[in-house]
């Protein structure tokens, strides 16, 4: 029986890999030590710091998106008779809840392309998307700092638009030929909830989200402040009007929300201090009484478990190989500080457009680009230039370059990749010069 | 009978062929299972969120990931036509 080489090429290239790198590493060497050491530690820090309060709320309000934000009614605002006005705008920011999962970026994409409203807002749906999805949004703002995450999402949003609107002009009498194939809009699902229902449902989980993460501000005497001192009395509160939805609208049973708010007491009493256990102890339960529910509750369930599931390991590799590389904010990774602070250090235009292209052609597994821009500031990288590589990075990489030129052509990807450089450049520089 | 399950490679297109396979196989019926992974076949269906599940050319859903009870229901409906 002959082997298929193409099936386990990949296989024997990992295996051969990890063999030699365990065989001729210097392990001796007090850098590469150094350096291994600086990946646990940060492993460990987010493992601390990140993951209760932060990334498994985050993964649970994907979950509720994914299931409960009606997806198709955001679609005919992209059909080829739309407003366009309307389509450039809603293309911009409807990837906060389209692009949550990174496979729905390019069939939209395509989509929007070929049966929609065309090149302009299939751009701007392209270039926005990736970076203003909840999750991308919530860990940028957690780990890089809310100021970070605000530029990045405005950022995206605004110049997500001006790149649709060039890509439209320059490319208006190619797109005036092919239009005509209208969309088939997939017929809307009916509603199962008033709006209002859904919006006190979501406010209450990014309000457990946002002040479970409050961070203790430098100035004592501010509003921060006090919302500070009293950051786990108002995650309380917006957990109970959460329990209260999810009574009455969600068909979860009073007296499991009960028996987990009784548990938590008790945890709290027996552990005073500890909030992060007691969130713990709630998210558990939350998940308990969720999957165990026949219904919309255990949709919400399995969609937040996927998304678990999909982005944890990536995300855990992705602290690891940025730890090892660059190291913590304060130490050493294999890569010197010199370095990357010779590239993209401070705010030159250099710097700036070093980043945008290095952005655009490295390939970031979901949300990866985070833990390694944290690294690259860390060892020197200027604000301007981590907001550069932060737009340029999850909008195109080079493996999806290959998907979006067999969809729109050479030409026109040349010129979406170019815009894309462009844009994060100027971003990224006007950003660094405050 | 011809199954095709269409996305590009993410995490919950893999989870939908897996439970497609397992679905045709509790059932015990012949049928061609397909993964589509080219964008361009994709949206030639009209699709626009994946996962999707194409039977007999024909779009059964998009967007979503059900569980093997509720593909095994899909298919078994398609049986009977």
């Amino acid at each position: 029986m002959s082997l298929d080489w193409k099936k386990e090429s990949k296989p024997l290239i990992v295996i051969a890999s990890v063999f030699l790198i365990l065989y001729f590493a210097p392990f001796e060497s007090s850098r590469i030590r150094s350096s291994v050491m600086e990946s646990l530690y940060l492993a460990q820090w987010y493992a601390r710091e990140h993951v209760i309060l932060c990334l498994i709320p985050a993964f649970f309000i994907a979950g509720a998106i994914a299931v409960f934000i009606n997806q198709s009614a955001v679609i005919k605002y992209f059909g080829a008779k739309a407003n366009k006005f309307l389509s450039y705008g809603v293309a911009s920011v409807s990837g906060s809840i389209l692009a949550v999962c990174s496979c729905t970026v390019l069939p939209l994409f395509a989509g929007i392309y070929r049966m929609g409203a065309g090149i302009g807002p299939a751009s701007a749906f392209l270039y926005a998307g990736p970076a203003v999805n909840v999750l991308a949004v919530i860990l940028t703002a957690r780990i890089l700092g809310v100021e970070l995450g605000i530029a990045r999402a405005i950022g995206a949003i605004i110049f997500s638009i001006v790149i649709g609107l060039l890509m439209q002009i320059f490319f208006n009498k190619e797109e005036k030929e092919k239009a005509g194939s209208g969309m088939a809009v997939p017929g809307a699902e009916e509603e199962t909830r008033p709006l209002w229902q859904n919006l006190i449902y979501f406010a209450s989980m990014v309000g457990i989200l946002v002040f479970a993460n409050w961070g203790k501000p430098d100035d004592s005497a501010s509003l921060w402040n006090v919302i500070y001192d009293y950051k786990w009395h108002l995650t309380v509160i917006f957990a109970i009007v959460l329990d209260i939805a999810l009574i009455l609208w969600f068909g979860i049973k009073w007296w499991k929300i009960v028996t987990l708010a009784a548990i938590i007491y008790i945890t709290a009493e027996l552990s005073p201090g500890l909030p992060i256990i007691h969130f713990a102890v709630g998210a558990l339960g939350l998940s308990v009484i969720t999957a165990s529910n026949k219904g919309e509750a255990s949709e919400w369930f399995s969609e937040s478990w996927g998304f678990a599931k999909q982005i944890m390991p990536l995300l855990f590799f992705g602290v690891i190989v940025a730890g090892l590389l660059l190291g913590r904010p304060s130490g050493d990774g294999l890569i010197p500080s010199e370095w990357v602070y010779s590239f993209v250090g401070g705010n030159s235009l250099r710097a700036n457009i070093f980043a945008s292209v290095l952005g655009a052609f490295m390939y970031f597994a979901t949300l990866t680009e985070v833990p390694i821009l944290q690294g690259l500031i860390g060892n020197g990288m200027g604000k301007g230039p981590a907001l550069a590589l932060l737009l340029a990075g999850p909008a195109v990489s080079l493996p999806n370059m290959l998907v979006i030129r067999s969809v729109i052509g050479t030409k026109k990807t040349v010129v979406f990749v170019v815009l894309v450089i462009f844009m994060a450049t100027l971003s990224g520089w006007i950003y660094g010069m405050f | 009978m011809k199954l095709k399950v269409l996305g590009p490679g993410c995490a919950r297109c893999r989870e939908l062929f897996e439970r497609t396979q397992k679905a045709v196989s509790e059932l015990g019926i012949e049928c061609e299972l397909e993964k589509v992974e080219d964008i361009n076949q994709i949206t030639s269906y009209g699709v626009l969120f994946t996962p999707a599940l194409v039977i007999d050319e024909q779009l059964k859903f998009s967007g979503k990931l059900p569980s093997v009870e509720e593909l095994k229901s899909l298919i078994q409906e398609k049986v009977k036509e």
